[in-house]
């Protein structure tokens, strides 16, 4: 069998398995309910900075990065 | 390091004079000169400051002035490269531009590609870095890895882009489309992209943070998956070490599926993979509130890095690529509308309980119109790759009208909310200058949009009908000229749209400009009644 011919079958076989497989074990650890944590942990990461507090969103920023306050009209 | 520096540049020098002076074509001597001159100047900037004692760098705090340049870069790149897209576009309306005198530099053939190249490549590919600089070191909480490097990649972008871009007017192109530069500018992105990786890679291994937050995963997808497009797409051989031209090394069929392999993903990884990074920091930091949901997103990316890979050959439907590829890419293209609307859901709906922020906040409004432009291209795309609808779209300006609303739409927009998200943390402002001019900027782009969609979907859905119809002896009615014709007036509007949008992105750079150099808006307090006593 030529080169062509093995990978082509190989393929469309165990390695589209594999990668399938894969995929669905990503979801299903995406699903875990003991990873809970971790996910939420994780969707905070971006509001645990040092460096500002300025969210843009906050009331006790120290920068007052908050415009949309200022701005509105009374 | 220092003494090895200096003989290194001292032979590039010399390789490039050579190739200046006996360089086979046009645009392999100008690119001579042109590094000739970058390379002698650092000669001589190195040689000045040798021996002197350096200061040492305080690297205590983020690694933020490549970001500070980057920031600037993207919004120059930006507007030079809409300017070209309204000048090529009023060029397809009146011809006449297509100065006799300019000829052949300024002809749209050429120019075209300097359009296409300065908005995605330089516009987002600058927008790209910056961003990605600076989500991956407040997310991993370190300095960026690698000193240095990051301005080795910085710069070295920047002559990427010259050295892509001059090549084009003077005629030095591959002739694939979205991957036009010659040989040697390829070698020297490969280069470039290789030490981008080795920094947000490098800044990863060292983070603080347990997790790898999600943006990082699509900003490395981005790096990884357009260093191996980008190798196997440009594999060819130069005609001469001394010239400019290359011959592929696919040829006929395969070289077509392998540069729409290039050609789709580069939309599936430079502009959509590497903007979902920016969505999933931006958004939540700007609304205040995590991602919607994160486990969305884990299913989000790796399904959409499971099926963009095989969405390419839906632009080769009735060529002689076979019918099974062009059907698998096809259903790969239609699967692929799940996860992208799963994305732009995720994204949405971060805005949950805060939807009064898209009345207040001008920068959620942009982003909040960016993702909306993204679900429709995302809807959009799908529906033009399945064959029948493909056979009235394919080759007309439908699919023009289709890239920009993701272009306009979805990367400008995005672009621009991360611009007036960053300019005044990255110089230390309160907020941007002006308000009304954010507000201006949405408008004045929104509008654009609309115009230009609005009138490409017309005058291609037009021209596909007038192409395909038959009286009923069985002979076409029209001729390739009468749907030229037709289309005059779409492409006025179209240009129009265009005009909107420069102006909209000038504003944006005025509005820096005022926030960078630090002037504050004069407020007079409202005089105050005086109640009679």
């Amino acid at each position: 069998m030529d080169t062509y011919t093995l990978l082509r079958a190989f393929a469309d076989s165990w390695f589209l398995l594999a990668m399938f497989g894969f995929f669905l074990s990503v979801v299903i650890w995406a699903f875990l309910p003991s990873q809970r944590a971790a996910r939420e942990d994780a969707a905070g990461i971006p509001f645990r900075e040092d460096d500002d507090g300025c969210s843009n969103d906050c009331d006790t920023c120290a920068c007052k990065t908050d415009f949309l306050k200022e701005t509105q009209n009374g | 390091m220092d003494f090895l520096k200096l003989p290194i540049l001292g032979l590039v020098v010399l390789a490039a004079a050579y190739a200046a002076d006996q360089g086979n074509d046009l645009a392999f001597r100008i690119h001579g000169l042109l590094i000739m001159l970058i390379a002698a100047g650092l000669f001589i900037w190195e040689l000045r400051r040798m021996g002197d004692a350096r200061a040492p760098v305080d690297t205590s705090g983020y690694m933020d002035d490549v970001i500070r340049a980057g920031v600037i870069a993207t919004a120059f790149w930006g507007v030079a490269g809409f300017l070209v897209g309204v000048f090529i576009a009023f060029q397809l309306a009146f011809p006449q531009l297509n100065f006799d005198w300019g000829q052949p530099f300024t002809n749209f053939g050429r120019l075209r590609p300097l359009h296409t190249s300065a908005v995605i490549f330089a516009f987002g590919g600058n927008a790209l870095i910056a961003t990605s600089f600076y989500v991956v070191q407040r997310t991993s909480r370190v300095r960026l890895w690698g000193g240095n490097l990051s301005w080795f990649v910085f710069w070295g972008y920047q002559i990427f882009i010259v050295l892509a871009a001059t090549g084009y007017l003077l005629g030095a192109t591959q002739s694939k489309e979205y991957a036009e530069p010659e040989w040697y500018v390829d070698i020297w992105l490969t280069i470039v992209w290789v030490a981008y990786l080795l920094v947000f890679l490098g800044t990863i291994m060292v983070r603080k943070e347990k997790h790898i937050y999600v943006a990082n995963w699509f900003f490395l997808s981005f790096i990884v998956t357009v260093a191996m497009l980008h190798v196997v797409n440009n594999l060819a051989i130069p005609v001469s070490i001394w010239g400019s031209k290359s011959v592929q090394v696919f040829a006929g069929v395969q070289d077509a599926m392998t540069q729409w392999w290039y050609g789709h993903n580069a939309v599936g990884f430079f502009l959509t993979a590497g903007f979902l990074g920016m969505m999933y920091y931006f958004v939540p930091k700007q609304a205040g509130r995590p991602v919607y949901s994160y486990r969305l997103s884990i299913i989000h990316f790796w399904a959409l890095i499971f099926l963009y890979i095989w969405a390419g050959p839906h632009h080769l439907h009735y060529t002689a690529l076979p019918d099974w590829a062009s059907t698998l890419g096809m259903v790969f293209s239609v699967i692929l509308w799940m996860p992208s609307w799963g994305g732009m859901i995720n994204g949405l709906m971060t805005l949950n309980g805060a939807w009064d922020k898209i009345r207040t906040d001008p920068i959620i409004r942009m982003f909040v119109i960016s993702l909306a432009f993204y679900g429709m291209s995302t809807f959009e795309g799908p529906m033009m790759s399945i064959r029948a609808v493909n056979s009235l779209s394919h080759y007309t300006d439908w699919t023009i009208g289709h890239v920009h609303s993701g272009a306009l739409g979805w990367n400008g927009m995005i672009v621009f909310a991360c611009i007036y998200f960053l300019t005044p943390k990255l110089w230390g402002r309160d907020k941007m200058y002006s308000m009304a001019a954010i507000n201006w900027h949405f408008w004045l782009a929104t509008i654009g949009i609309v115009l230009y969609a609005a009138s490409m979907w017309v005058t291609g859905i037009m021209e596909g009908l007038m192409w395909r119809e038959v009286d009923d002896q069985g002979f076409l009615v029209n001729s390739f000229a009468d749907t030229v014709s037709a289309k005059f007036p779409m492409y006025v509007v179209r240009g129009c749209g265009g005009i909107l949008y420069l102006t909209g992105a000038l504003l944006m750079c005025w509005n820096m400009y005022k926030t960078i150099r630090g002037h504050a808006p004069v407020t007079q307090p409202v005089s105050q009644i005086t109640t009679p006593v």
